[in-house]
């Protein structure tokens, strides 16, 4: 039976920077017309008021790293109607699954007298990987229109729409021209998913893929025209896979194409 | 082709009369629109004065490549197309259709009584003249009548040119649409750079005859006439490109199967920019949204490509999953079916969707190929590397 109470909306945080958080905080105006919406029912960020569970809607940001992290991702999944996870990290495992590329327990013995103590996972993992999910709202950080629309589409139970194609067709609907034909500028955009209004190109700088891979990447094609076209050493297109999407598998493929290739 | 025959009564004009042109088409109440440079590349924006034209440029277009380079002279038009088409003008990308608000017996309609502004375009090529002219059989097609666009088209206002050199991805010629402009403009010019630099001018409209009138001119000569002429005959003599529309209906329906489309689709990066790009590339989506308290809806309509898995979306999936199947709708609508839809090739050898391509794929090409490969030819290179 429907109840007269408002959803309950409740925003977790993983391994991650805390800005895709922020980018609720910063909807400003808008938040007044969320919190008119919904009972924010778990924001540390924004309150410290803690309600207990069930939740309407939880956003998830942050990867899974440690052991405690997969008890936690678990017991929200089960307090949950439906678990939006947020941001590159939360969806691919953000900058920190560069550890999976390499060996966990030497970065740790590294960083930290006693690496003993110190009780982590090898591999920095997206939420999907641990439990269902319900959608998956690209980004470094993700956008604030887009996280509207999602909690939007949740409120009154339609689908969200977020596009999947490339940052290409950003670039055309604001009018930009291309960096990479006019400037010859390497630039991921079309291997990239659409979200940021195609922000970089615009200051004449190459797509960064922060929102990770779009519908259909072709990256092998796209690194081949860098390397031969542009001019990229394998070194540039590792680094350029390798940030905070680094552990989506398309890109962390790509990526391991040109580890071992030399000019 | 022949030389292009210039009609009506020709002026010529200098080049401060096209400030003029400039001015009287603003005091008639026109949005003046035309070429400049911004971010590297010639774009169309808002025009107040001639000095905002990129004077002296001109472009180097190649697949996948696109480079400003300094001419030897002051042309104002001296260059071909870039990265903007004027459906941006006449079909905007993003366009709010209605919105609606909730009452309490149901839902109002928030009426958006802005009027679209009244364009004149400055420095329409050929090729773009004919693209436009196709959007007009799509968007004003009887009952399906796009009011926006018929009520931008109706206003606008075309200061079209003669093109004076071609372009590496350039192929017009080869279509029969450039690179002299057919009918359908108000007024035409061909730029002239030798000796003095002048404009040979012809109305092509009675408003464009009237216009014409109120700035300052003289009568062509039969010299200034021959010069525009050979202007836009050696243009159609350097294009870097070509089509053979010789039975390429047939030719491409014979090919459905044909493995070339599987090798275009290892490089095709379904980015969708060729279509973005492509001035008579129409679709659009229409898109719903509601507001965080469902009071208020609106309807967008927005600029859709074929490349996208959304566009083939039915039920319960995508039609088209893959590149090949995907690259292949795209040069089949325009070169085919779009001639069973229409009665023409729906490409005007602008070479756009070449030059913007990301990885420089080339629909010539790609169609050169596969008609080299029926006719036992040896299948040429991709024109990519
Ligand atoms: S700048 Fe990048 S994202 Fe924009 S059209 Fe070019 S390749 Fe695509
Ligand atoms: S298909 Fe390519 S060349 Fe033909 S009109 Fe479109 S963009 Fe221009
Ligand atoms: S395709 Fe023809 S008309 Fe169009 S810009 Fe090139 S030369 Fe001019
Ligand atoms: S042909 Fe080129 S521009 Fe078109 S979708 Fe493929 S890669 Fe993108």
């Amino acid at each position: 039976m429907a109840t007269q109470r408002k959803p309950r909306l409740a925003v977790w945080k993983f391994a991650s920077c805390d800005g895709c958080q922020l980018s609720l905080l910063d909807c400003e105006e808008e938040l007044l017309a969320v919190v008119e919406q919904v009972e924010i029912a778990y924001f540390l960020e924004a309150s410290r008021a803690v309600v207990e569970g069930p939740y309407d809607l939880s956003l998830v940001e942050g990867s899974i790293t440690t052991p405690a992290d997969i008890e936690r991702i678990r017991e929200i999944r089960e307090a949950s109607r439906f678990l939006v996870a947020i941001g590159a990290c939360a969806t691919a495992g953000g900058i920190q699954a560069l550890r999976n590329f390499g060996d966990v327990r030497e970065f740790a013995a590294a960083v930290y007298a006693h690496p003993e103590y110190i009780e982590t996972l090898k591999r920095s993992a997206p939420i999907a990987e641990h439990v269902f999910v319900d959608f998956e709202l690209r980004g470094c950080p993700i956008n604030k229109h887009q996280l509207l629309e999602v909690i939007a589409a949740y409120l009154h139970g339609r689908k969200p729409n977020i596009p999947t194609y490339s940052v290409c067709i950003e670039c055309k609907l604001r009018g930009t021209p291309c960096v990479m034909v006019a400037a010859g500028v390497a630039c991921l955009g079309p291997v990239t998913q659409a979200g940021c209004h195609a922000l970089c190109p615009a200051y004449g700088r190459g797509c960064f893929g922060c929102y990770g891979p779009m519908e259909t990447p072709n990256t092998a094609s796209l690194m081949t025209w860098w390397r031969e076209q542009l001019g990229a050493s394998p070194q540039t297109i590792v680094r350029a896979l390798r940030t905070y999407n680094a552990g989506n598998e398309v890109f962390r493929k790509e990526s391991e194409a040109y580890e071992h290739a030399h000019d | 082709m022949g030389a292009y025959e210039l009609d009506g009564s020709p002026y010529a004009l200098e080049r401060a009369a096209l400030q003029e042109l400039l001015d009287v088409l603003r005091a008639h109440g026109y949005t003046t629109v035309g070429p400049q440079i911004e971010h590297g590349a010639i774009v169309y924006d808002e025009l107040h004065r001639i000095e905002e034209l990129p004077i002296g440029w001109t472009d180097v277009q190649e697949g996948g490549s696109y480079r400003l380079e300094r001419r030897n002279d002051d042309a104002l038009f001296g260059y071909n197309v870039g990265p903007h088409s004027w459906k941006r003008f006449l079909s905007p990308p993003l366009r709010l259709l209605w919105r609606a608000r909730k009452t309490e017996d149901g839902f109002e309609f928030v009426v958006d009584e802005e009027p679209p502004p009244r364009y004149a375009f400055i420095g329409v090529r050929a090729c773009e003249l004919h693209a436009i002219q196709q959007l007009d059989a799509i968007y004003m097609a009887g009952a399906a009548t796009d009011k926006d666009y018929q009520r931008r088209r109706e206003a606008l206002f075309i200061v079209a040119v003669n093109c004076g050199k071609a372009g590496n991805t350039c192929f017009c010629a080869s279509l029969g649409t450039g690179p002299g402009v057919g009918p359908g403009y108000d007024i035409a010019l061909t730029e002239l750079l030798d000796g003095e630099h002048r404009f040979v001018a012809v109305a092509g409209s009675v408003r464009g005859a009237e216009i014409l009138e109120t700035i300052p001119h003289r009568s062509a000569t039969d010299a200034d006439i021959a010069l525009a002429e050979a202007t836009i005959a050696q243009a159609a003599r350097r294009m870097g490109r070509s089509l053979e529309t010789a039975g390429l209906k047939e030719l491409l329906y014979r090919n459905i199967d044909h493995p070339r489309w599987e090798a275009v689709a290892q490089r095709c990066l379904t980015c969708g920019a060729c279509t973005m790009v492509c001035p008579t590339c129409f679709c659009f989506s229409i898109e719903d949204a509601t507001d965080l308290s469902g009071q208020v809806a609106e309807r967008w309509r927005r600029f859709d490509s074929c490349f996208t898995l959304a566009f083939s979306f039915i039920s319960s999936g995508s039609v088209r999953t893959s590149a090949k199947a995907r690259y292949r709708q795209w040069l089949m609508h325009k070169l085919a079916a779009w001639q069973d839809q229409f009665g023409a090739i729906g490409c005007v050898g602008c070479g756009r969707c070449i030059t913007w391509c990301p990885v420089g794929i080339d629909i010539t090409a790609e169609a050169a190929a596969l008609r080299a490969e029926e006719s036992g030819q040896l299948q040429p290179e991709p024109a990519a590397v």
